[in-house]
């Protein structure tokens, strides 16, 4: 069903020239192509519907929306009848009612005197209007569906038949909207059914769980099961998801300061009406038996825990940090933001660490996964940021995906990116595994360069070489928007025979006729866009690669225009803001660095300090520098570096080494078993802000229940920074947004108020773009002229060799989320409860390995024990793993390998061996150990509290 | 792998992008810069200390840019 706030308008919207009407008497003008109940809907009428909405291609098989059309025949369906010029439709008459009323009256003669929705069923709501009750002549004596079996398979919704009008919503929204084709109707007339793939139950079948046919279903056939569990929801929030990049917007629907259930916003210029499985139905983590509510505090890593007053908590916080400072200097200790937290948040943690602490000893979780993409396009276009926004996608000729899973770890917009490949768009996929958008149902790559992991920047070279030798380069768009020196070395280096297919196929394990088809087709092929993710980055040539997708982007004119552009697909929800608010510890918000002095000063005054000139300690650094000995306290908002950063071992050794470490998180998350301060964390339920997307959209998060631990994170940090004798004056983050808006050029334009009038804003928002900027690069980069840079291939440290004959790769599902904090605390498990080994069968093969076995992956850093899946996924040579559990330990094996401009470390490859075995590694037995032990202390500070 | 090892090696790599980009001759500028916007005070001053001892395990070129290093600020 609808979202409380809901006003649908049947059929779609369009975009044709403006066709005027009469509807019931009233002058009505709309778009060529617009429906006749779309346009009494644009009249301020409803006319009466089942099996339309306006998410979905008009259908015409309920025949309750039938209208009279002076001049034609009959009654026709005003969701497939188009808008003509001085057409006269008439919405209401006596015998139009008589037609509606015996079609509603068939439906009620065979539905359940109660069902889910209750009121809010649009059968019902029909019902009622044409003054109709349960109760119909026919009586229910006859044959009917009443008895049909539920399915309650899926642990978020139920399927009810007895309550099912075989409207086949539910099934166009898994066609059209989502794209996975899991749901048909089976049999003909009174047998007709809805079933999920082979009748399998809905769990079983190939259903991914987005709920858009929960959404659609006009009679609660389909239901959640939250809304059956605490009942109807009394008010409406609207707030962003704080899952992945794509930045979904929700209606959250609420009791009594309780989520009933999460409903994407069909205004929401990200999802435009969509959710996955783990926006829209896997928020019970918020309010988990886990949650920490109580600020705890212990001396050592080896005691228990003490549960405290957040007062003691700050003055200890702030007595240790300053005691560090004292005893260690200024540049001893330091931050993490958080890209889960708000702008906001991060904006304020890194506020803290310069101006409180004086130290730019401050970096953000984007370290381990975009950070090359900040520096590469900050190089090559003049800023840190994707070039689009998603809806650019409808308009896109050819695709090309690199190192990207779109539909698990992008999956809203990995099915608008399946809507346009239905339409047609070609599609080149880039990527060592066989992710689904290679063949799934309706789409087939035109290409799949199935590459060896860490040939990246091999690749793309051959591409760039086929482009110019074959003199595809759009010459006109280089030389009026790019800087014709370094074009020419680029154009000479790509040329080189070295960079040729042919020569490069040895490296990268691609057949050349492909790559040269592949580049020809991206060339020439009409509006080209790349999207790309952690595949590209996390690389130890990852800044490399993202400046060879840039250089690509140029030379074909593929840039600054809707369609087209570089797009980093963005990991969690706010990695795009966290950089933006200036977390890295080099520069300030806006990507500005720390050696301009006019911006120093622009802060210094705003802040009442003298900002360091220097650029401070990265993530691994700092931790490095504990082990060295010069880095001794750490406060980390909303990040777990034990379990999502690389070699596990060397994570722990650094942790273990420092005198304070402050982790502010939901859960006693992996790293704060190495702390010395819990800090309550709150959800993203329970707090207002900003999240800004992949598409550099800034959004709304709106608080629908109070912090479970008292405080929101900024005000956790602006209590904290005050006990350190920082005052931080703000009452509201509406406040820190002003603040943030004062100081970089580009969120000049951006407020709350604009936020609430406007909906969203993409970045740069200022006097030359009051309302945003969707697409960037229009007319001219924003360095001004585009740079080509030279991308000479360097192969990774990382090789196999005897002892470790094989290649990891990592990556994630979509039922999972990172390192799974949020997620495996939801039912979402049931579909993923373990991290797997994914080996292709000539590899298990050889080892003696089939599905289910134990086997152990070693590598130089370390090892660790999983399961195995065969799988032809993965090419003979590569093995692939998730890293969604703690106790698998993937960490344990990625080594210190890292991208030679940001540090972003080498996760995608990791040469390892893998053989069976019996047992659990040594390093999964400590960690059960240290697991168990941590847990019993604070278990002991519970139980005294 | 030790501290001064991985500076040494994260030194290379930037020394393999520069070398490609500007060519060996002005690589040594453009990696000493990218090092002072970069590299915390105390990264480089020990990858400068091993430098001066013959950072036998660096490229050229980045022993080269490390030479040209002013002394950082002490951290």
């Amino acid at each position: 069903m609808y979202s409380l706030d809901h006003h649908d308008h049947g059929t779609p919207p369009t975009d044709g020239a403006p066709v005027t009407l009469t509807i019931d008497g009233a002058e009505v003008t709309v778009p060529a192509g617009t429906s006749v109940m779309r346009a009494a809907a644009a009249a301020g009428g409803a006319i009466p519907k089942l099996c339309a909405t306006d998410t979905l291609n008009a259908f015409g098989s309920c025949r309750v929306c039938l209208v009279e059309i002076e001049g034609q025949r009959g009654f026709p369906a005003s969701c497939t009848t188009l808008v003509a010029p001085g057409m006269k439709v008439k919405t209401d008459s006596e015998r139009l009612q008589q037609l509606r009323r015996g079609v509603i009256e068939l439906y009620m003669s065979d539905h359940p005197e109660k069902d889910a929705a209750g009121e809010r069923s649009e059968l019902r709501q029909v019902a009622a209007k044409l003054g109709m009750s349960t109760v119909t002549r026919y009586g229910k004596d006859g044959q009917t569906h009443l008895e049909a079996c539920k399915d309650e398979s899926n642990p978020y919704f139920s399927f009810d038949p007895s309550a099912c009008i075989v409207c086949s919503r539910c099934v166009r929204a898994c066609n059209e909207v989502q794209g996975t084709f899991a749901l048909t109707v089976e049999g003909r007339g009174f047998a007709s059914r809805i079933v999920a793939s082979q009748d399998d139950g809905f769990k079983e079948s190939e259903c991914v769980s987005c709920g858009a046919c929960v959404e659609s279903c006009p009679t609660g056939a389909l239901t959640e099961k939250s809304m059956q569990a605490v009942g109807q929801p009394a008010e409406a929030v609207k707030t962003t998801c704080a899952y992945c990049g794509v930045g979904c917007s929700f209606v959250a629907e609420v009791k009594d300061q309780q989520v009933v259930r999460m409903v994407p916003d069909r205004e929401g210029g990200a999802n435009r009406g969509h959710a996955c499985v783990k926006g829209r139905f896997a928020y019970g983590y918020a309010t988990h038996q886990d949650r920490i509510t109580k600020p705890m505090i212990r001396a050592k890593i080896t005691d228990p825990w003490r549960e405290v007053s957040w007062d003691e908590a700050f003055r200890h916080a702030a007595s240790e940090f300053r005691r560090i400072q004292a005893k260690y200097g200024r540049f001893s200790v330091g931050g993490i933001t958080s890209s889960r937290c708000t702008n906001e948040e991060a904006f304020l943690v890194q506020k803290l660490v310069r101006a409180a602490l004086g130290t730019n000893n401050v970096d953000t979780c984007a370290r381990v996964c975009h950070s090359p993409t900040g520096y590469g396009l900050k190089q090559t276009l003049g800023e840190s940021a994707g070039t689009q926004n998603f809806d650019s996608v409808t308009k896109s000729d050819v695709i090309m995906v690199i190192g990207a899973n779109p539909t698990d770890g992008h999956p809203v917009f990995g099915s608008r990116m399946k809507r346009r490949l239905r339409e047609g768009a070609k599609l080149i996929v880039a990527d060592p595994r066989e992710i689904d958008l290679v063949r799934s149902p309706h789409i087939q790559a035109d290409y799949h360069l199935q590459l060896r992991p860490g040939t990246n920047v091999a690749l793309i070279n051959s591409l760039a070489h086929v482009v110019v030798t074959e003199g595809l380069v759009n010459e006109k768009f280089v030389a009026e928007r790019c800087e014709p020196g370094p074009f020419q070395r680029w154009k000479d280096f790509v040329s080189q025979p070295k960079n040729s297919p042919e020569a490069m196929e040895a490296v990268t394990g691609v057949p050349a006729r492909h790559v040269r088809q592949a580049a020809r087709l991206y060339a020439t092929g009409g509006n080209g866009a790349i999207y790309y993710g952690l595949g590209v980055t996390e690389h130890s040539q990852g800044s490399t690669m993202v400046m060879g997708i840039a250089n690509l982007a140029m030379a074909t004119g593929n840039i600054g225009r809707e369609g087209v552009g570089v797009n980093p697909l963005r990991g969690q929800n706010n990695v795009q803001g966290s950089c933006d608010m200036g977390s890295f510890p080099h520069e300030l918000a806006g990507y500005r660095h720390l050696s301009d002095e006019t911006t120093r000063n622009l802060f210094g005054a705003e802040w009442g300090v003298t900002i360091d000139p220097e650029p401070g300690l990265r993530i691994p650094n700092m931790l490095e520098a504990a082990v060295d000995g010069s880095f001794k306290a750490l406060y980390i908002q909303g990040e777990d570096p034990a379990q999502s950063d690389p070699n596990t071992q060397h994570v722990a050794a650094g942790l273990a080494a420092m005198e304070c470490v402050i982790v502010q998180d939901l859960f006693l998350n992996e790293s704060a078993k190495y702390a010395h301060i819990f800090f309550p964390g709150s959800s993203f339920l329970e707090k207002d802000g900003t999240f800004t997307n992949a598409e550099r959209r800034i959004q709304m998060v709106r608080k629908v229940m109070e912090p479970l631990g008292g405080l929101a994170d900024w005000e956790v940090t602006v209590r904290f920074a005050k006990a350190l004798g920082y005052e931080m004056d703000y009452t509201h983050p509406s406040q820190i947004m002003d603040e943030i808006a004062r100081l970089t050029p580009t969120f000049t334009g951006v407020s709350y108020a604009k936020l609430d009038a406007e909906g969203s804003i993409q970045w740069p928002c200022n006097e030359k773009a009051p309302l945003g900027t969707p697409t960037m690069h229009i007319g001219e980069f924003v360095r001004g002229k585009g740079r080509f840079f030279i991308t000479e291939y360097v192969p990774t440290k990382e090789k196999v060799n005897a002892k470790y004959p094989l290649i990891l790769t990592t990556g994630r599902v979509l039922s999972q989320y990172n390192v799974g904090a949020q997620t495996r605390r939801t039912p979402n498990s049931q579909w993923y409860d373990e991290d797997r080994i994914e080996i292709h069968p000539h590899d298990a093969e050889d080892r003696g390995i089939a599905t289910g076995d134990w086997v152990g992956v070693s590598s130089r850093a370390g090892t660790t024990v999983l399961r195995a899946t065969v799988t032809e996924k993965v090419q003979p040579g590569v093995i692939y793993t998730t890293f969604h559990f703690p106790e698998s330990g993937a960490n344990v094996i990625t080594t210190e390998n890292s991208d030679w401009a940001t540090n972003c470390p080498e996760y995608k490859v990791t040469a390892v061996q893998v053989m069976k075995v019996q047992q659990p590694s040594d390093w999964q037995r400590r960690h059960a150990e240290n697991d168990r032990r941590q847990r019993e202390l604070l278990q002991q500070a519970r139980a005294r509290a | 792998m030790s501290t001064i090892e991985h500076l040494a090696s994260m030194a290379n790599d930037i020394s393999n992008f520069f070398e490609g980009e500007v060519g060996p001759a002005e690589a040594p500028a453009s990696i000493a810069l990218h090092l002072q916007r970069y590299w915390d005070p105390r990264m480089r001053a020990r990858i400068i200390a091993y430098a001066a001892q013959g950072g036998e395990q660096l490229s050229a070129s980045a022993l080269a840019a490390v030479r040209t290093l002013p002394p950082p600020p002490i951290r």
